[in-house]
């Protein structure tokens, strides 16, 4: 219908399958989409604002609130960020369990991308596999923090406290458990005809234009770059390790969902290999200015109390300059960028939030599609409005 | 082929001399500052250069250093594919001041330089689609100044409890 009037449509935000509070107003010629014009800010919280007011320790909690998904990897590239503008080298031991949780975090994200992604499509069956799997690593999670969905468990230096044995002994039967469950997901998707029929060909983007449009992640792997931080320019002792980066060939949406499945693997690689050569230590910086007195000492020695009362009131403080730093986060490059005016507040602090970019480059990949596929685009790029909205 | 930081620096200030106006090497990274006049070709020379080859912008950050003049600051954060190198390049803005867009040379920059208008009020020129992207349309001010109250402006008036009137 060349001749027809376009018709205008508002899709959220609080439509189901745009995983938050997007608001997408899309321009339809019949059933094909001309234009997609994103609002976002539903969910804005002020987060860089609030962190100005904040010592450094004090904004980790608020780092857990961008991509509650994966919130581990939230703590990480924050506490690494402020690391590096501290030039603070952190233990053998801290930085293998920080990754082990960060890969569980990972593996937590893509288990939420696989189940609502799924069910947008069609697919109900996934979500429930998914979630009983997600329990497990919220258990373990549990064990190692307190906490399930924001754990708050990295800190600057280190970890919040040392593993338990338990916590080792539910990762093992974990590890033993997860690739048994991966091929029941690759069971009721990779092959089934319906989602390859919806997903293939479906919001291709090409490698030069994907980079162009700023896409990170595996996202932009599914278009064959394979930029992944973690080997790129390696941080918090990823180079200790032996990994494989999935890239896709086409950049459609069933390509980013082989990368991503093909990153659970690599995941439960990485924890294995950290958990075999976990390291004896400590797992927090051997810095009075930084890393708090164990509670024990706070119990007897009036030295450690006052240290423990100007750590937690008053936090470190970090001298003059201006760092970025990016980690691999679940949806792309999480990056910060942290001004450090020589007191214990950030000046400054920019969170590079990958879905915001991701998001801005919805209209590339949505363009002559019908309705039914922006649903399965919007799925395969995994967003979090918490992260995009700040 | 990987090249470092020292021959990034010694490539451009052999093409821009002047235009440079300061570098600083911390923590591994190389920061530039450039003259805001200059600002549109040497972001176009390190993105189309064959050896420097800055092909992903991933973010733009405003900056404001209240009581210092000029008081804004931006900051590109850029990556090249080729050998995976970062490179931060900074301008400094006064108040009004409009900044060439990058849009043109990376569609990345679209929405980062949408959200320093929103909340630090720098004008791009030459953007495509400058609106408000994370405060509403009819928002009044940039949170993100230094001098904007944290509870924001509302909660910060005095009112009259008895005549519920602004004072």
């Amino acid at each position: 219908m060349a001749e027809g009037k376009l018709l205008t449509i508002n899709m959220g935000p609080h439509h189901p399958a745009t995983h938050g509070v997007l608001r997408l107003v899309l321009e339809l010629d019949g059933e094909t989409i001309v234009k997609v014009t994103p609002h976002i800010g539903n969910l804005h919280r002020g987060i860089e604002k609030i962190a100005e007011n904040m010592n450094y320790q004090q904004v980790i909690p608020l780092t857990d609130r961008l991509d509650y998904t994966a919130a581990t990897l939230n703590n990480l590239g924050y506490c690494t960020a402020v690391e590096k503008l501290l030039d603070l080298e952190v233990p053998k031991r801290a930085q293998y369990i920080r990754i082990i949780m960060s890969e569980l975090a990972r593996i937590m994200g893509h288990h939420l991308w696989i189940g609502s992604h799924a069910l947008d499509i069609g697919a109900m069956t996934v979500v429930f596999y998914t979630f009983r799997d997600r329990e497990m690593i919220m258990n373990i999670t549990e064990e190692a923090s307190g906490y399930r969905l924001t754990p708050s468990y990295l800190r600057i230096g280190g970890v919040a406290k040392d593993i338990t044995p338990k916590f080792i002994r539910c990762l093992r039967e974990f590890i033993k458990w997860f690739p048994t469950a991966l091929d029941g997901y690759n069971t009721l998707l990779t092959d089934n005809i319906i989602w390859r029929k919806r997903t293939m060909g479906i919001g291709k983007i090409s490698a030069e234009d994907a980079v162009n449009y700023g896409l990170t992640g595996p996202s932009l792997r599914g278009s064959g770059v394979s930029y992944d931080i973690r080997k790129a320019m390696p941080y918090g002792g990823y180079d200790d390790f032996d990994f494989k980066i999935p890239v896709g060939d086409n950049g459609d949406v069933y390509d980013r969902y082989l990368v991503r499945m093909e990153e659970f693997t690599q995941s439960l690689n990485i924890i294995e290999q950290a958990l075999e050569n976990l390291p004896e230590g400590p797992v927090k910086v051997d810095n009075p200015w930084i890393s708090n007195p164990e509670l024990d000492a706070v119990q007897e020695d009036i030295s450690a109390l006052i240290r423990r009362f100007k750590i937690q009131c008053q936090g470190p403080e970090v001298p003059e300059g201006e760092i970025y730093h990016a980690v691999e986060g679940s949806k792309g490059e999480l990056g910060f960028y942290l001004v450090g005016d020589g007191t214990e507040n950030p000046y400054r602090m920019k969170v590079r939030s990958p879905c915001f970019i991701l998001v801005s480059a919805l209209e590339k990949m949505m363009k002559g599609h019908m309705l039914a596929d922006a649903i399965s685009v919007i799925g395969s790029i995994d967003i979090v409005l918490g992260e995009i909205d700040r | 082929m990987t090249i470092d930081n020292a021959k990034v620096l010694e490539q451009l200030k052999s093409e821009f001399s002047d235009a440079i106006v300061d570098d600083v090497d911390f923590r591994g990274d190389l920061t530039i500052i450039v003259s805001l006049e200059k600002l549109h070709d040497i972001m176009l020379y390190l993105h189309d250069d064959k050896t420097l080859h800055y092909d992903l912008l991933s973010d733009v950050v405003g900056i404001d250093k209240l009581p210092r003049e000029p008081r804004f600051e931006v900051a590109y954060v850029l990556h090249s594919m080729d050998d995976f190198r970062r490179l931060l390049v900074k301008v400094m803005v006064s108040v009004d001041v409009e900044v060439p867009t990058v849009t043109d040379i990376w569609r990345s920059a679209d929405w980062p330089e949408r959200e320093v208008f929103d909340l630090l009020g720098i004008s791009f020129s030459g953007h495509p689609d400058l609106r408000r992207i994370l405060m509403w349309d009819d928002f009044d001010g940039h949170p993100l100044r230094k001098d904007f109250p944290l509870k924001g402006k509302d909660f910060d008036e005095k009112w009259d409890p008895d005549t519920i009137q602004v004072l």
